[in-house]
């Protein structure tokens, strides 16, 4: 399959030994790889190699966009499509179709066989070059333009609207209706104001343990006024009961009956918060 | 193969590189990286003084005059702190992601054309001031910024944890979202310079700089490249408030400096962008033909360059101190409901407006009738556009809400219908 009529430099031959084992490495990884990502990594590495390759064969614009939208966009789409639903999940194993193991590999090896045929019979004219054989440039965007909205502009069209009702299908397909009305920052504030009767403070709270005897997540803030507020620490803990109990002295202890009578309901104790995650459960 | 034989053969490039020999194209390329590594330590100091003076306090004024040398002390203490690797980290992609990161943010130099072709005094030799050109050379650039997010992404995903993690997928949405207004912003560029060459595109502007007949564009552009860069306001992806420091949270010593390096080379690749395409590249702020045109010619072009570029910086760190970070949704709802539609609106008027230019022949006095008459039409289409009715406040406070189990299966809410609160909803911690 050696092209005659074409001297191929030596700079290329090298890139061209040294980069097509590591793509068939890297395509062979895409196989056998355990994790996704890594999966993702070695197409990223096929995709680029391509790229370089398309490029050292005079046609820059198709290495670029290449690059631009298979490796920028879509595999980026890819990538976070995977980071969002869990990259650690493992492939569940069970066969979702009866045999469907068996019915792949016949595929597999039946679409081997018709490939290896295709490469095994191809024969290729002389290689000419982008001199001799394209005399418009079709690797400059130029001509590449022309070819395209002139020749195809039809299929150009086509695949244009394609696209374009695709997008707009995965549009309506997850599109729901509000059922309630959109929060914005101004109703939210409204509702605090309003709700500020009920014992709602307005500025923010304070961060669990400031003032107190320790920062950790679990210990109550001291107010100005040395009791505690029990609202810094997270609402999860002290449903959970996870609060940590009031230190053992007179001031403290004081101070959390007083803000008990003082707050009613609102403001809650370690005790109470331990009934009610018994309730819960 | 060889990209110098590929500029010399190919057209629509201006610089000439025939005379381009191997030796001269690594000598550029060292110097290239000498001047980014270097522009990098005086953009930090750069960055920190001038905060400083908007801030007004003096900013690092210890080492060296003026506290110049204070960005290599910094750069020495990350040299020498304690590599950690976290226990739960992808070893492997962990340490390859600052390289990405660096690496493409290295590439992007290559095509920027510092000056025209420099004259070696004694000889007959002339170079272009840029290490390459070709057909497509700004779509290079777009290819390697897009390729430098993977840095990020997979730092992010390779630390195994929480913060990293949500800052890589923000950086991902993000990037997706700003490139394409990008994209679209640049396309104006090509249609006026008809060429993606960009020494071809600074050869277009020695009559007008496009940042002024293509306003729109260059402000998209500029929004954009920050977006791009995650620099304030748009630092979503390392937003110290809400994620530490986002993908970079479990990186340390000379990792973490890696990409540090590729933020700050960063934002010197889109500010040379911005210079090359919108703001005249190395052309001198002159009008054209001023003193015969010596402005332009020689080795002082790289001057005019360098001030244009520290100028942009200069906007960078500006903005940085005067805005505040933006919230997620408003940021993602900027990007897709304003800048994408807006420059796509932009490049449709653009084009259109070129072919009647230069297919057509309408000349720019044959517009103002259409113009004024489209102004016209619009006012009146506002005028009597129906008033939006707002609902009064409280309008569903006093519907009943809907049994979500009448039939005995769980049953969504219609439109107008109201469900009952959810028994999780604001569970508080009462105290009797």
């Amino acid at each position: 399959m050696t092209p005659t009529g074409l001297e191929i430099s030596g700079g290329e031959t090298v890139l061209f030994w040294v980069i097509a084992p590591l793509m068939v490495l890297a395509a062979l990884g895409l196989l056998f790889v355990k994790r996704a990502v890594h999966a993702a990594m070695c197409l990223v590495f096929v995709m680029v190699s391509m790229a370089i390759l398309y490029i050292a064969q005079e046609a820059p614009f198709l290495g670029v966009v290449q690059v631009v939208v298979y490796t920028g966009a879509v595999m980026m789409l890819f990538l976070f499509v995977l980071m969002l639903v869990g990259v650690d999940a493992s492939d569940s194993l069970t066969e979702t179709i009866r045999g469907q193991r068996w019915i792949g590999l016949l595929i597999g090896i039946g679409l081997a066989a018709v490939l290896g045929g295709v490469v095994a019979n191809a024969a290729f004219p002389p290689a000419r070059g982008l001199e001799g054989g394209d005399p418009g440039g079709v690797a400059n965007p130029q001509a590449l333009a022309r070819v395209l909205f002139g020749d195809y502009v039809l299929a150009m069209e086509a695949v244009g609207v394609l696209l374009v009702t695709a997008a707009v299908g995965a549009l309506v397909l997850t599109h729901r209706r509000r059922l309630t009305p959109r929060k914005t920052q101004e109703s939210v504030a409204e509702a605090r104001i309003k709700a500020l009767p009920d014992g709602v403070i307005l500025t923010p709270l304070p961060s669990p343990g400031v003032y107190a005897r320790s920062n950790a997540m679990d210990t109550p803030a001291l107010g100005p006024d040395g009791e505690q507020v029990p609202q810094s620490v997270s609402r999860v803990l002290r449903i959970r009961g996870q609060e940590r109990p009031a230190p053992h002295g007179p001031a403290v202890v004081v101070s959390t009956s007083t803000a008990r009578e003082k707050t009613g309901s609102t403001r809650g104790t370690t005790a109470s918060a331990t009934t009610e995650s018994e309730r819960d459960a | 193969m060889n990209p110098v034989i590929l500029a010399a053969a190919a057209p629509g490039v201006t610089a000439d590189f025939s005379q381009e020999t191997i030796w001269a194209s690594i000598v550029k390329a060292v110097l290239i990286v000498v001047f980014l590594l270097t522009s990098v330590l005086f953009a930090i100091w750069f960055e920190r003084k001038v905060v400083a003076r908007m801030q007004v306090r003096p900013g690092p004024n210890w080492h060296g005059p003026f506290g110049l040398l204070q960005s290599l002390a910094d750069a020495m203490k990350l040299l020498l702190k304690e590599d950690l690797t976290v226990t739960r980290a992808d070893r492997f992609v962990y340490l390859l992601a600052p390289m990405i990161s660096v690496f493409c943010s290295l590439l992007v130099f290559a095509v920027i054309p510092f000056g025209p072709s420099l004259p070696f005094p004694w000889t007959d030799w002339t170079t272009p001031a840029q290490l390459t050109d070709f057909p497509v050379a700004i779509l290079y650039v777009l290819a390697a910024a897009s390729l430098g997010v993977y840095g990020i992404v997979l730092g992010g995903w390779a630390s195994g944890s929480t913060y990293p993690l949500l800052g890589s997928v923000r950086s991902t949405a993000q990037v997706i979202s700003y490139e394409l207004a990008m994209g679209l912003s640049l396309v104006s560029v090509f249609i006026m310079a008809g060429s993606m060459s960009t020494s071809q595109i600074v050869d277009s502007q020695t009559q007008i700089w496009w940042f002024i007949p293509l306003a729109p564009a260059f402000v998209i552009y500029v929004i954009s490249m920050i977006g791009e860069t995650n620099r304030l306001p748009f630092d979503l992806p390392e937003a110290e408030g809400e994620l530490v420091s986002g993908y970079m949270t479990e990186y340390s010593s000379m990792k973490f400096a890696w990409f540090f390096l590729a933020e700050y080379i960063n934002m010197l690749n889109v500010s040379a962008v911005a210079v090359t395409l919108f703001l005249g590249g190395w052309r001198a702020p002159v009008p054209d033909g001023f003193l015969g045109g010596a402005l332009n010619e020689g080795w002082l072009p790289i001057l005019w360059f360098l001030v244009k570029l520290w100028g942009v910086m200069f906007f960078f760190v500006w903005v940085r101190g005067t805005l505040l970070r933006l919230r997620y949704d408003q940021f993602m709802v900027f990007g897709w409901k304003v800048l994408i539609p807006v420059a796509l609106g932009w490049v449709v008027v653009l084009a259109v407006v070129q072919w009647l230019q230069r297919i057509q022949g309408v000349t720019f006095l044959d517009f103002i009738p259409w113009i004024v008459g489209g102004a016209i039409v619009f006012i009146a289409i506002m005028w009597f556009w129906p008033e939006k009715k707002e609902a009064p406040p409280g309008a569903d406070a006093d519907k009943e809400p809907v049994d979500a189990f009448a039939g005995g299966f769980p049953v969504p809410p219609l439109p107008g219908e109201k469900l009952p609160p959810s028994k999780r909803f604001g569970k508080e911690v009462h105290g009797e």
